[in-house]
């Protein structure tokens, strides 16, 4: 599992390695070798500047092949596939709280089948935390305010670790579960228990209940944007910028709705802050994104703002 | 290689020329200066190291049954606080550094003997809001504060702590303030930049990283103080604020203040090896820029802290790449110190045992860097105990091991008296094996995916944490043995020659201990750094200057 990140790292164990053995029988030879005799006296030695060259630019070469390898491992990790199943991950003090787009919830637990892209969607109720499956290689911190994502895809079915490794408070060290990776029928056996539904009806039944159908109608007469196909599309701003339509900006559009308003339209759309919770806010994301079917999953990926993550495992 | 004049031991010096405590309290001698720091980070570094010993008991279990939950956290943040603020950064430039760049360019005191007592005053002041925020309940943010939990979550004393080390940061400002101009403006006739010691081009590298770093840790911590207690929206995001703008801002100083920790004990180690080796350092123009290179470059790479924290891939990229960058000076350094054995004539003393060990873990904690800087590994050992181990070899393997290497090469200088030297090679050996037992473990645990700051942990990570409380044990003797033995030898210790190790240098040219302004009369530099070949020819007389 998670080859990729220990290839690298045995790597630079290994390169590290022989520089340590480098430098320490060097250093041991030497202080053996030229112990004080009486009589010997040291043999003054200016320094050699070919050789100071020499040794900055073969640890710098082998240093950018290190960077580039790490760039490479770290750039695909941050790029979620765009079919991966997406699981609503937010996290609070302290514990983890799951949503599966299919509508199952866990708590300090999430069952994933065997073999498929898992994308998780993050947030912060409260600190920063940080979810970290070691045996997966994968972590990424968890912000209040705002998505992160991160994604993996198992490949032994088992139990296995999830930590919180950002400090977040009292029990802290207590904000474990783990992630239990299910053959594909077993997966599906679980799945069919416990649904209220899908989250994205969740979302449609929120919609409504918020009025925010009233605007955002599923026409051109509407005094909001159609959010029909808007998910994973480039969105004109009334500055002139561009945006990508991401989860992340669905979010600040339902909480700060006057931080980027659409090219064409008025700035009259109340804030939701505080009205909504982190959950609803999840469905009505996954609401949105239902409605650009083609788009699903077309989150901005590595090349985003800031957010993104995640890690192959294989 | 002692020397045969043994300097009578009632001549006038600056510790027998005044008695009284207010002699000492209002003293403006850079050498009384240093020892009032050294007393007062002595103090520190036992409370930190308390600490220390409570959290590695704590470990020994992975059930957490000695201390509650919250007392752990408190445990943890101050160990970081107390030992990072008020240890380690003072540590070498504010008692040795005071001490001896004046000694060692040939001047009477820093520019600003005044202001170098004030330092030490607001290194008291902060010290004392730090034991008092101590004991009327702790803090409990981690030493790094972060966004929210330290703003908006935390019930404890954290503006008063914010305070305490904010204090304390305008000691480390002036601080570097004296040194910088001491270096520019008060070198002896004769004392060229090419002929500084090394130990004075790495406390002018950590002078300049004080002076521009540390304002912007003290506007941060006003910045949490600020949002805590007025709730201004800075970081918090329910404000309106930013929690990643304060972790950018925190490592914009506190990644360079690993450099301010660093650097002095590469200057100590510099002066150690050429005068164990008998040798010019190799390469001194190279070891002497790697300084400043490291000062210039060690601002630039301060979001490799952040890799996973949310930040974008390409800003990523970027500070992965520039880490590199400061890595190469560090390697420079080591290759020209390994060099500077070859062909020597090396000697066996605790100091340079002391150095050999900065090599070792300085070796390895720089190479452990690597893999923190190189962004695949990094999502893996980030925030892990990977993390835990490599810091402490370079704060603790590289600084600490510096500082006490240091504090046995000038101690004869600094107390005018010998310390036991079986004793001091064995407390080296006891440091080098005590730290690899406690910290090596760590980077497997690390590895193996144990998070910092657990309190109670899997059982399958137990046994690599006996291991390393058991090496922390063993840490402990090698910590408390110099001090014994150092106060024993003020009392019991032989009286020290001036120049006990025939080491070169100005600072040996004063008698030991000085007098209070070092030089009879103001030397002239004729010769360059490190002359031991005109030292061990017995050129020594021609030295027109005698303290």
């Amino acid at each position: 599992m998670a080859g990729n990140v220990d290839a690298l790292f045995i790597f630079l164990v290994i390169i590290s390695g022989l520089m340590t053995l480098l430098i320490f029988t060097a250093v041991i030879y030497f202080a053996a070798r030229y112990r004080h005799q009486r009589g010997v006296p040291a043999e003054q030695i200016e320094g050699s500047t070919p050789l100071e060259i020499t040794w900055s630019i073969i640890p710098l070469a082998v240093f950018m092949v290190i960077f580039a390898w790490g760039a490479v491992v770290y750039f695909k990790s941050r790029t979620p596939p765009r079919d991966a199943t997406e699981v609503y991950v937010v996290a609070k003090q302290w514990m983890w709280k799951m949503e599966h787009a299919e509508g199952q919830r866990e708590i300090n637990e999430l069952h994933v089948p065997v073999g498929r892209d898992v994308k998780l969607i993050m947030t912060s109720q409260d600190v920063i935390h940080s979810f970290f499956v070691p045996a997966f290689r994968m972590k990424q911190d968890v912000l209040p305010g705002r998505y992160t994502v991160a994604w993996f895809r198992a490949t032994q079915p088992g139990t296995y670790h999830l930590f919180c490794s950002q400090y977040c408070g009292t029990q802290h060290s207590g904000m474990i579960g783990s992630i239990v990776v299910m053959e594909p029928a077993q997966y599906e056996a679980w799945m069919s228990g416990g649904s209220t539904g899908p989250l994205s009806a969740t979302g449609e039944k929120l919609f409504a209940e918020l009025g925010c159908s009233t605007c955002h109608r599923t026409d051109t007469q509407g005094r909001g944007p159609n959010l029909q196909g808007v998910f994973g599309k480039p969105v004109l701003l009334q500055d002139g910028r561009t945006v990508t339509a991401d989860e992340n900006y669905i979010r600040e559009s339902i909480l700060d709705p006057g931080a980027k308003i659409v090219n064409g339209f008025k700035p009259v759309m109340p804030t939701f802050q505080g009205l909504v919770s982190e959950e609803q806010l999840n469905a009505l994301v996954a609401y949105v994104k239902s409605l650009s079917p083609a788009a699903q999953s077309a989150t901005k990926t590595a090349n985003a703002a800031p957010q993104g993550s995640g890690t192959q495992v294989q | 290689m002692a020397t045969t004049t043994i300097a009578p031991a009632e001549r006038e010096n600056y510790l027998n020329k005044e008695y009284g405590l207010g002699s000492w309290l209002l003293t403006t001698d850079h050498k009384r200066i240093a020892l009032l720091y050294l007393i007062s980070i002595t103090f520190f570094f036992f409370i930190g190291g308390f600490f220390a010993l409570l959290i590695r008991l704590e470990l020994l279990t992975p059930a957490g049954d000695l201390v509650q939950a919250d007392t752990y956290n408190k445990l943890f943040t101050q160990h970081g606080q107390v030992m990072v603020f008020f240890f380690l950064i003072p540590s070498i430039p504010a008692v040795l550094g005071n001490f001896l760049v004046p000694m060692m360019i040939g001047a009477k005191d820093l520019a600003f003997p005044r202001i170098n007592l004030l330092s030490w005053y607001l290194y008291i002041i902060g010290g004392a809001l730090m034991i008092h925020a101590m004991l009327t309940g702790g803090v409990d943010t981690g030493w790094t504060f972060y966004t929210p939990f330290s703003t908006a979550f935390s019930n404890t004393k954290v503006i008063e702590a914010g305070l305490a080390i904010f204090i304390a940061g305008f000691s480390s400002i002036l601080t570097g303030l004296n040194f910088i101009v001491t270096i520019h403006r008060m070198r002896a006739p004769g004392m060229t930049w090419s002929r500084l010691p090394l130990f004075i081009w790495a406390h002018y590298a950590t002078s300049i990283i004080q002076i521009l770093g540390t304002p912007v840790i003290a506007i941060t911590l006003v910045l949490v103080v600020a949002e805590r207690a007025l709730h201004l929206g800075i970081f918090d995001p329910k404000l309106g604020g930013d929690p990643l703008l304060f972790q950018h801002l925190f490592w914009f100083y506190s990644h360079p203040a690993v450099y301010i920790m660093i650097l002095p004990s590469m200057g100590v180690v510099s002066e150690i090896i050429a005068c164990f080796a008998r040798k010019r350092i190799f390469g001194y123009t190279f070891v002497a820029i790697s300084s400043l290179s490291i000062a210039v470059f060690g601002f630039l790479v301060w979001a490799h802290h952040m890799f996973v924290a949310g930040i974008s891939v390409y800003a990523a990229l970027v500070f992965s790449l520039l880490s590199y960058s400061v890595a190469v000076p560090s390697a420079v350094k080591v290759f020209n110190w390994t060099a500077t054995l070859y062909k020597g004539s090396i000697h066996y003393d605790a100091p340079m045992l002391y150095a050999f060990g900065f090599l070792g873990l300085f070796t390895i904690g720089g190479l452990t860097g690597l893999f923190l800087a190189c962004l695949g590994v990094d999502m893996h050992v980030h925030d892990t105990y990977f993390v835990i181990a490599h810091f402490h070899y370079i704060m603790v393997g590289g600084a600490l091991m510096g500082y006490l290497g240091g504090m046995h090469f000038w101690w004869p200088k600094i107390s005018g008296k010998l310390y036991p030297e079986g004793w001091a090679r064995l407390a080296a050996l006891i440091v080098f094996i005590g730290f690899n037992l406690t910290f090596f473990p760590q980077f497997i645990l690390g590895y193996l995916g144990m998070p910092r700051r657990y309190y109670q942990y899997p059982g399958e990570f137990q046994v690599l944490n006996v291991l390393s409380t058991a090496g922390a044990t063993v840490l402990g003797v090698g910590y408390l043995l110099p001090m014994i033995y150092f106060l024993w030898s003020m009392r019991y210790g032989k009286p020290a020659p001036d120049n006990p190790w025939n080491a070169a240098g100005l600072e040996w040219q004063t008698q030991s201990p000085p007098t209070t302004f070092n030089f009879e009369k103001e030397p002239v530099v004729t010769w360059e750094a490190y002359n031991y070949d005109e030292i061990d020819a017995g050129h020594k007389e021609e030295v027109p200057v005698v303290g």
